[in-house]
């Protein structure tokens, strides 16, 4: 399995996602850069976090017209996997790969630490390796990671069985003061109808290593590459 | 303004004055020219020459630092930033800089683009930047101002290290009514490169071309550095345009950019254009290099019409580099900034001779000797004489202070001062995780990261506490770098070396350069003893309010070097049934604490004194007992002391909290107050496993640290004798929300 993560002006998690794919998960990885009009001979493409275009206009609205991103477009609707992390679920809202919007986090500040997530959908091939309702302790950092949509689409959501992820206690308890964004229905993750593309706010890549003091990230990694024995 | 372009002012000793220069000053730029010089050149030197630039009125005094090591690669003063030797081939580079007065005018931008500029600084020397720490001082948190200075700094800091990608770690702040109207902001960064990596700042090789490349030149931050080196006044908002606008976008790409560059072998020199802009950097890479230069203005990038040749020079528009390149590679030069959609633009070149020489379309608007902006700035002896008010803070006599009955109460009322509470509500604005190298996570005593790809790892502290410095500067300046070497220590890491910022008020008043003075003497003493030279750093004078100085405030960034990373030790308490030891003594002192300010409104006597070699011995016992792997947690006690450091200890960043009981056998002639809450130095609280009793006392004893075991970490709750008995849940609600509730 070769993984590809696409480096935009402005991403700062491409060297974290390369370094956890090359020398934790240890499987083959390259950049790719932003001007590209191919993603190369990749299985799965991941779109790093960071401040592409420095989050102008709106976070990923810019990155969205990138060369790139035709090509990813192409490969997720091959079912070949799309991983966005953080902007990467940004810039994959204002693409249209995923369903909804960013808003800014209700404290209006930027946020930094570890929550826990609960996993809601443990049969996508993100999170095959998963229990369902296992819960995740992984870090955050963002200031506009509050998921939003209307109605309709989060009736589909649940009824598809689309949110991957959402943000509870540390024993799985749902409630607002758990939910670091005010993310609507406390959605952490969301996974497109056919399954093969997911978006998360949460940082898999910063909690892969046991001296990070927490490896929970690593089963999601896994969970793709196990996909694709 | 339009209009100005082609109207310039005539230099008369009136103007130059009014850009702070002084009759005799400019007459010495008389005689460096030998003829008058024009409104551009009036300007080069005002800026040159301020102390901002210049430390005319520091260096004397500066000089007394040890800048000496077999570890230093390039010393303090050489370059933009010094460079310590950490083995295997590689370098850290790290410099810490104060942006005090433009944080004081705006908050948010004066602060993002003081973290803009150190970053700059870093990456200047061919260092990939791999962290950021500050340290801040405001008023009192429970005004309405410094709530809005507090959130604009913090906003500010978070704005710019976030979008950049490089995690701030740590950091500490102190809220005290000194600072009132005169917040202090300290940005520190750190970078590690390959040995050959390393870029100087300089301009050498006749012929080479002079590049600059980033943002185009606008004008914002017009004559910043002269705005440094004046007090703050009731009118400073109206130099809000000498404040620049920062753009972290810019900045990653720059970075990238540059690095690319370092690696492509293409360049001679860089340099970036922070204070006095294009003017600085270029006549400091020309007179470093002993070398002549020449640009021409007309070719630099500009955001706005009709900019004077003044203007250009002055600018300190953000985000911008000047680069030597070597003739013939130009074109890979320019395909790298390509690649970045950067400007990349062929200013003029090095040229032979002792001059630089700035043309604006054909004409040339300055012709000055660079070594005379320089090395050859104006350099004074300031009066020193000791402040007045000390003969009645050191006549303060602690024991006439009444010993409070609730002694939980004073303890609540310590955890809940904002200078020794919890800072999560700053550092969770700060993305601290990213690069994935941060394995002390901030609350620690030090923050820790590991090097990717061996064991090793790095510690760093930023400390300096003004009210010791303010009751004793010599001691305080001791103190200040003591204990960041603690925190590193207390890490497991060993201090290598010292980036400091030393904030005062204006070196004219006798009084204030006394405390300069001292204070740097102690700074000295402390490096020499604990082998901790000086790389670099910063001086900012002049921060002073309508009704005076700040406290003289020294922040020292202590780096550490850990060889195993996985030898590093927390500083909470870890494991119930574990032993709790203090090592130290604990004497009767009070003067300068947390304790008489915070509960008894005091702000006098004499701070805790501080016995270097004592300092030094300790650090040897925990960095051997780090080796040995044989503590599990480390906390060095400073303000609030041992009480404040127990209740911490119970509180670690990831788990619930623990408990302690704690019983603390001493003479009976030591008041509680100051067991519990005083200040005394080299202290720390150890835990060890019961089977380790032994081998710590023993270790301890050998090495002539005073080692006393006081009680047993337990599952919860605090009880010290009977003194102090509180459930953790309150010690930590009250530890965690003293900020946030007079944030929100």
């Amino acid at each position: 399995m070769k993984a590809g993560i696409v480096v935009f002006p402005g991403s700062n998690c491409d060297r974290d996602c390369f370094h956890v794919l090359r020398d934790v998960v240890k499987i083959d990885v390259a950049y790719i850069w932003h001007k590209s009009t191919s993603v190369g001979e990749i299985d799965l493409v991941v779109l790093p976090g960071g401040f592409s275009y420095g989050d102008y206009l709106r976070c990923g609205a810019i990155a969205r017209f990138s060369p790139v991103m035709e090509a990813v477009e192409r490969h997720a609707r091959l079912g070949r996997p799309v991983l966005g992390i953080c902007n990467g679920f940004q810039i994959l809202l204002e693409v249209g790969l995923l369903p909804g919007a960013m808003l800014r986090n209700k404290s209006l500040r930027f946020v930094c630490k570890h929550v826990h997530l609960k996993t809601e959908n443990a049969r996508s091939m993100f999170t095959t390796r998963l229990e369902p309702g296992e819960i995740l302790k992984i870090p955050i950092a963002h200031g506009e990671g509050g998921y939003f949509c209307d109605e309709r689409t989060l009736e589909e959501l649940e009824a598809n069985n689309q949110i991957a992820f959402r943000y509870v206690s540390e024993t799985g308890e749902l409630g607002d003061e758990f939910n670091p964004n005010g993310s609507l229905r406390h959605i952490a993750g969301v996974l497109n109808k056919e399954g093969n593309v997911l978006g998360m706010m949460p940082h898999p890549e910063r909690s892969s290593e046991q001296i990070l003091g927490c490896e929970d990230g690593r089963k999601i990694w896994d969970s793709i590459l196990e996909a694709y024995r | 303004m339009e209009t100005v372009a082609t109207q310039e002012p005539k230099v008369t000793q009136a103007l130059a004055n009014t850009h702070g220069l002084t009759d005799d000053e400019f007459d010495r730029i008389r005689t460096i020219l030998g003829r008058d010089p024009n409104y551009t050149e009036l300007g080069i030197f005002s800026v040159m020459w301020s102390e901002h630039c210049s430390y005319k009125n520091s260096k004397p005094v500066l000089a007394l630092l040890p800048r000496d090591g077999k570890q230093l690669l390039v010393k303090a003063g050489e370059e933009n930033a010094g460079v310590v030797d950490i083995g295997s081939g590689l370098a850290v580079v790290f410099k810490i800089e104060s942006h005090n007065h433009p944080s004081a005018v705006e908050p948010f931008q004066g602060a993002a683009t003081g973290v803009g500029g150190i970053i700059r600084d870093i990456f200047t020397m061919g260092a990939r930047p791999v962290l950021l720490t500050n340290s801040l001082r405001f008023g009192s948190l429970d005004r309405e101002r410094n709530q809005n200075f507090l959130r604009g700094v913090v906003g500010g800091i978070a704005h710019y290290g976030n979008c950049v990608g490089i995690p701030t770690v740590g950091g500490e702040i102190y809220f005290d009514d000194f600072y009132e109207g005169n917040p202090l902001v300290n940005a520190l960064c750190l970078g590690i490169m390959k040995k050959e990596d390393l870029v100087r700042g300089s301009a050498s090789g006749v012929g080479n071309p002079v590049y600059y490349v980033g943002a185009t030149t606008g004008r914002d931050g017009l004559g910043g550095a002269s705005f440094a080196s004046r007090e703050l006044t009731e009118d400073s908002g109206r130099d809000r345009p000498a404040v620049q606008v920062g753009d972290p976008f810019m900045e990653k790409l720059l970075l990238e950019a540059c690095l690319e560059l370092v690696h492509s072998r293409a360049i001679v020199g860089m340099q970036d254009m922070g204070a006095a802009g294009l003017t600085c950097s270029t006549s400091e890479t020309a007179s470093r290099a002993g070398s002549g230069i020449e640009i021409d203005l007309s070719k630099v990038p500009r955001r706005e019409a009709a900019m004077t040749p003044y203007e250009i020079m002055l600018s300190e528009s953000q985000e911008r580099m000047l680069v030597i390149v070597e003739r013939g590679k130009e074109k890979r030069v320019e395909e790298i900034f390509e690649k970045w959609d950067l400007a990349a633009v062929k200013l003029g070149e090095v040229k032979d001779g002792k001059t630089m020489r700035v043309v604006d379309n054909g004409r040339v608007v300055a012709n000055i000797p660079p070594k005379a902006l320089t090395d050859e700035a104006p350099v004074y002896k300031r009066e020193a004489k000791e402040p007045a008010y000390l003969s009645t803070t050191r006549r303060f006599d602690p024991g006439r202070i009444e010993e409070p009955k609730d002694l939980n109460r004073v303890l609540l009322m310590l955890l809940d001062a904002p200078t020794i509470a919890s800072k999560q509500w700053i550092y969770e604005q700060y993305d601290h995780m990213v690069r994935t190298d941060t394995v002390f996570l901030p609350g620690h005593d030090a923050a820790v990261v590991r090097i990717k790809g061996m064991r090793k790892g790095l510690a760093i502290s930023t400390d300096g506490n003004g009210l010791y410095c303010y009751l004793d500067p010599y001691e305080g300046g001791k103190i200040a770098v003591a204990e960041a070497a603690r925190n590193v220590v207390s890490t497991g890491a060993k201090p290598i070396a010292i980036t400091n910022c030393l904030n005062f008020g204006n070196p004219m008043k006798p009084d204030v350069f006394w405390q300069f003075r001292r204070v740097v003497e102690g700074i000295a003493e402390a490096c020499r003893v604990l082998n901790t030279p000086v790389t670099g750093g910063n001086v900012s004078f002049y921060n002073e309010n309508p009704k005076g100085a700040v406290y003289p405030t020294p922040t020292i960034g202590m780096v550490g070097l850990i060889d195993d990373v996985d030898e590093r030790i927390p500083s909470f308490f870890t494991n119930v049934g574990d032993s709790v030891y203090i090592l130290g003594d604990t004497f009767e002192e009070l003067g300068g604490s947390q304790y008489l300010l915070v509960y008894h409104g005091v702000r006098a006597g004499r701070p805790p004194q501080l016995d270097l070699e004592k300092e030094r011995s300790l650090h040897q016992l925990i960095l051997d007992c780090a080796k040995l792997r044989m503590i599990n947690s480390c906390h060095d006690l400073s303000e609030g002391g041992l009480a404040v450091g127990l209740a911490e200890s119970l509180l670690g960043t990831l788990n619930k909290p623990l408990g302690a009981q704690v019983n603390l056998q001493f003479g009976t002639d030591v008041r509680r107050d100051v067991l519990l809450f005083g200040e005394s130095q080299s202290r720390v609280l150890v835990t060890v496993d019961s089977a380790k009793e032994l081998e710590l006392e023993s270790r301890a004893k050998a090495s002539g640290v005073p080692c006393f075991r006081i009680g047993k970490v337990t599952r919860s709750g605090l009880r010290v004798n009977a003194w102090i008995h509180l459930d953790s849940e309150e010690i930590e609600r009250t530890y965690r929300t003293a900020i946030p509730r007079r944030m929100e």
